[in-house]
Parts: structure tokens; sequence; C-alpha cells
């Protein structure tokens, strides 16, 4: 029987790796959109464990309300990113330095 | 059920509106969008009215304890509609002489509004959210709007990053809160606390979290690496945007979040929330002065200006609340000034956005040269402008709590900061000009940016007025 510590665990792996990937990444945005992707998808196995754990709906039905958010929000990003693509002819995340200060 | 509509009839016209405005907009063919324009407008005040005429004078709780029409938040509502008026109309002005006009800004526009107004009346970690997600996305796509520009881009990208890491980490708290005390209503929060069961340290591990995300969106140090880029790199009218209104949203939240939700914990976010307020003071002001893009100048001054925000929340109290209200609605209303001010200084194609620009302004208009110096008096807390007031409210509600320590170092860095807002006064009647040419604005652009600046003076000959509306707000 997997109990709550286990779950939680994994969760706060997933959203460890999740936030060093944002930082160490030096390469490529996409990344950074997995990245964000791999974080909300953590969250959401913390609000199931919950969930499950207290016998309560209210952190699955939250778990929906981030799905929905997060394609919202990846299409968003990636519509970003195609404008960038088109402006700079590269999506590399080191060269995201023309302001400075 | 009936009551629970008629609470909501202000985002409900506002969110109506919305969509009327998308459909106008794809139905009309003038260049200039004047159509679309007016019913934006339109669509505002009808929310303002809605939002006076149905509003109770008590507070209510709705939906299951999902949203609350308290008079915090019918006040802040109606400042962020009133704020959002005038940045659209400075904008309009803006995006019509740079090309960059289509209908979608306004649009755009009215979603974060409707967003920042879900955030000020949300009671549930879950309505929170939305709201805040309505708001930022919007804000993303607002200031990728600028397809052209680079710099517009790579400032999208970086906000666009940085506030879904944000976002991450506020639901991450959310999700620790909710494990712990088995509920996302807030006064339930509040409730299950109270009763001593669940673990303190898991809690304080989640709020760590929460305050994170609150600090991210608000643009507090150390998590402020978006906003000097974003203030740069967006146009001037959706920087303008972004600076006034969600300011006042992201307020409410921290309200909601800290003071009505995690009360209990006060000892502890007091705490962690002065380490950011001197972090912010300390890097806004030193930073600042090294700055020559006055956009760029004004974000680190927003980071500076955070940290004060945050010294009335420390204080702990109803009237420090109160004056951290004070605080942020005077700041909207200061930094939507200098804003306009940019706006009506730039012309096509040469946009006013180095220091450099305002030399010599006395010569070229003495009377905006005069605006401008209320506007950086006030930002730099010179009696008797608002700006003043606003940090006196909060210093002094800071003192009577006891955090004697704190506003000795408040009052030390706002002295580093009043050198960079005088930089520019030097700059504007000390030095000649690079130019001549006449300031080529509207007149109805001059009328109102007038009233702007001289409302921050009339407020400041005044402050009781405002802040006794403040301290309404958390009277009950």
């Amino acid at each position: 029987m997997i109990t709550l510590p286990e779950v939680l665990l994994l969760a706060t792996l997933l959203f460890c790796i999740s936030v060093a990937g944002i930082f160490l990444n030096r390469k490529n945005v996409l990344i950074l959109l997995m990245c964000i992707e791999l974080m909300l998808l953590s969250v959401n196995i913390n609000f199931i464990a919950f969930s499950h754990f207290l016998g309560d709906i209210h952190g699955q039905v939250f778990v929906f309300f981030i799905l929905t958010v997060a394609a919202a929000e990846s299409a968003i990003g990636l519509a970003i990113l195609v404008v960038m693509f088109r402006n700079r002819d590269t999506i590399n995340v080191g060269e995201l330095d023309s302001m400075k200060g | 059920m009936r009551t629970d509509l008629i609470i909501v009839i202000p985002e409900i016209t506002l969110l109506t509106m919305a969509c009327l405005v998308l459909l106008v907009d794809a139905f009309s063919k003038d260049p200039l969008h004047k159509i679309t324009y007016w019913v934006t407008q339109l669509s505002l005040l009808l929310t303002l009215c809605a939002l006076f005429y149905y509003s109770p004078d008590y507070s209510y709780i709705a939906f299951n304890g999902g949203f609350i029409t308290d008079t915090m938040s019918v006040l802040l509502k109606g400042f962020i509609c009133a704020i959002t008026i005038i940045v659209f109309f400075y904008s309009y002005e803006y995006l019509k002489e740079n090309e960059l006009l289509k209908g979608e800004y306004f649009v755009l526009g009215l979603f974060a509004v409707l967003g920042m107004m879900i955030m000020t009346s949300a009671y549930h970690l879950l309505s929170i959210y939305l709201g805040l997600e309505l708001l930022s996305l919007s804000l993303y796509a607002m200031v990728a709007m600028q397809r052209e520009s680079t710099f517009a881009t790579e400032a999208a990208i970086k906000y666009f990053v940085l506030g879904a890491l944000a976002s991450g980490m506020l639901l991450y708290g959310i999700s620790m809160i909710y494990g712990v005390t088995g509920s996302l209503q807030l006064t339930e929060i509040t409730e299950a606390i109270n009763s001593g069961v669940v673990d303190r340290m898991y809690l304080v591990y989640g709020m760590v979290f929460l305050i994170v995300g609150i600090a991210f969106k608000l643009g507090a140090a150390p998590f402020h690496m978006w906003v000097p880029d974003v203030y740069q790199g967006a146009p001037t009218s959706v920087t303008l945007f972004i600076s006034s209104a969600p300011k006042l949203a992201g307020f409410a939240m921290a309200v909601r979040i800290l003071v009505d939700g995690l009360f209990p914990l006060v000892d502890d976010w007091q705490a962690i929330l002065s380490v950011l307020a001197v972090l912010s003071m300390a890097i806004g002001n030193i930073i600042a002065i090294a700055q020559t893009n006055i956009k760029r100048m004004l974000a680190y001054s927003t980071i500076a200006h955070v940290g004060y925000l945050f010294l009335g929340l420390i204080a702990g109290t109803a009237s420090g609340f109160a004056g951290s209200m004070f605080y942020i609605i005077s700041y909207a209303l200061m930094s939507m000034g200098t804003f306009g001010m940019i706006i009506l200084l730039g012309r096509y194609d040469l946009e006013a956005e180095k220091l450099d620009d305002f030399k010599g302004l006395s010569i070229r208009n003495s009377w905006f040269a005069f605006i401008m110096l209320c506007l950086m008096f006030s930002m730099a807390g010179v009696p008797p402008f608002l700006g003043f007031w606003s940090k006196w409210f909060v210093l002094k509600e800071l003192v009577a709590s006891g955090f004697i320590e704190l506003a000795v170092v408040a009052v030390f860095f706002s002295i580093i900061g009043v050198y960079y807002y005088l930089r520019i006064i030097k700059l504007m009647y000390f030095d000649q000009p690079d130019t001549m040419s006449a300031i080529k604005a509207s007149q109805q652009m001059r009328a109102v940016l007038t009233i702007n600046g001289l409302l921050i003076l009339l407020i400041g000959l005044a402050p009781n007025s405002l802040m006794r509306i403040c301290l309404t707000a958390f009277s009950g």
C-alpha cells in the first residue's frame, strides 16, 4: 500500500527537478515550457494524493482547473515562442540578453 | 442563490461587454478602432455603475464561500475600473501614434480587469488562482503584442516563464495548505488553524511558497528579475497598464491570503515579509540610480514601492492594512501619471525612453515640466504631495506596532531613493534641451494628464479624505 509521505516525496522530487530545469537550462526555451508543465503536474500529484487521503473531493476538482489553465498557458507560451523565433531565428535562452542595466 | 448572482452582476456585466467588444471589433472595418475603443470605455463605466448600484453595504459571502463582497473589494474594484479607464485613454493615444492599434488590446485589457476583479473578491484558493491566471495570461499576450519588436517578445517570454514559475510556486503552496488544513476556503482554513490540531511546521512550509508566489507577482525582491525587463521591453502603454491596476489586485490577493486566511500565522509571515521588504527597498532604490532608461528606472522604483507596501502589512493592524491600501492606490495614480508623461513626450518612432529626453523640458513646455515635477516629488515622498502621505501612514502604523528598526531602514532607503527622482527634476529645469521640437499631443491627452498630475497635488493637500475611505475597508 502506498502511503501519503511516499506520494508527497515523489511530487516534491518532480517539483525540484522542474525548478532546477528552469534555472539550469541555458539552451532551449522549449525545455523551459516542459519544465513549467512538469511543475504543474507535480502539484497535481500533490492535490490528488491529499484529496485521496483526506477523503475530500475539492482537491480533484482543483486538478481539473489546473489542467485547463495549464493548457491555456502553454498555448500562449508557444505563441510567444513562435513570435520570438520569427524575430530572432533562434530560441536559445542564452541569447535573451538584449536588455541590461 | 439569487443574491449570489446579484453580487456578481459587475463581473457578469464586464464579461458580457468584453465578449461584445470582441464581436464589435471583428465586424468593424475602422483602422482607428474608434467603436471598439468607445465600447470598451462604456463597458468599464457600466461595470463601475453596476458595482456601486448592486453592492451591499455589508460583507456577503457567495457561491459556497468562493466569493466575497465587502467594502475592501468594492473599493478596490472601483479604483481598478477607474484607473483602467484612464490607462485605456492614454493607451489609445499611444497606440494610435505608434501604429500598434489592434482591437485585441482592449479585449485582453478587459479580461485582465475581470481577472483583477475576481482576485479582489476571491475567498477560496481556487478562485484566487483562477483570477490570477486570467490576469496573468492576458498580460503575457499584451506584452507580446508588438510582434516585430525583439525587445517586446524577449520581455514577453521572460514574463511568461517567470510568471508561470510563480504560479507553480503558488499552487504548490496551495496544495500544502490544502493538505494540512483539509480545505481551500479561507474562513475554513483559519478555523482549522485555530483549532490547533494541524501541524504548524507544514503550514509554514506551505505559506512560504504562497508568499513566494505573491512576491513574484507583485515584483518584490529577490523575485523581481522580470520587472525591469518587462517594463523596458513592453510597449509603453502595456507597461503603464502593468504598473497600475494589477498592483491593486496583487495587494488584494496578499490581503486575502495572509490576513483573511492565514492571520493565525501572523508572526511567521511578518518575519518573512520584513526580509522581502528590506531587500526590495534596498535593491530597488540602489539599482535605480544606475539606470539611464526611464522605463527601467521606474521598474526599479516599483520594486522599492512594493517594499513600502509590505511595511503596512507587516504592521499587522487594521490601520496598517489601510495604510498599505492608501499606498498602493496612490502609487497607481503616480505611476499612471509618469508613464502618461512618457507617452506625451514620445513621438512616432521616437519614444521618450531615455532620461536625456527629459533634458530642458521646462524650456520646451513649462506646464508639463511642472506636472512631471509634481509626479517626481510625489514618488520621492516630498510633502505635501500624495507620495509623502502614503509613506507617512505606512511608517506611522509600523512604528505604532513596534517595528522601529524596520521603519528606520525604510526611511534610510527612501532618502537614497530621492536622488534618482530629483535627478529628473534637475534634468528638466537646469539642463539645456537637445531638441526644441514642440510636444505633439492631442488636447484631450494634455487635459487628462493635467488632471492626473493635479490630483496628486490635491489629494496630497487633503490626504485624510482618501485615508478615511481606506480605513472603512478594514473596519468591519
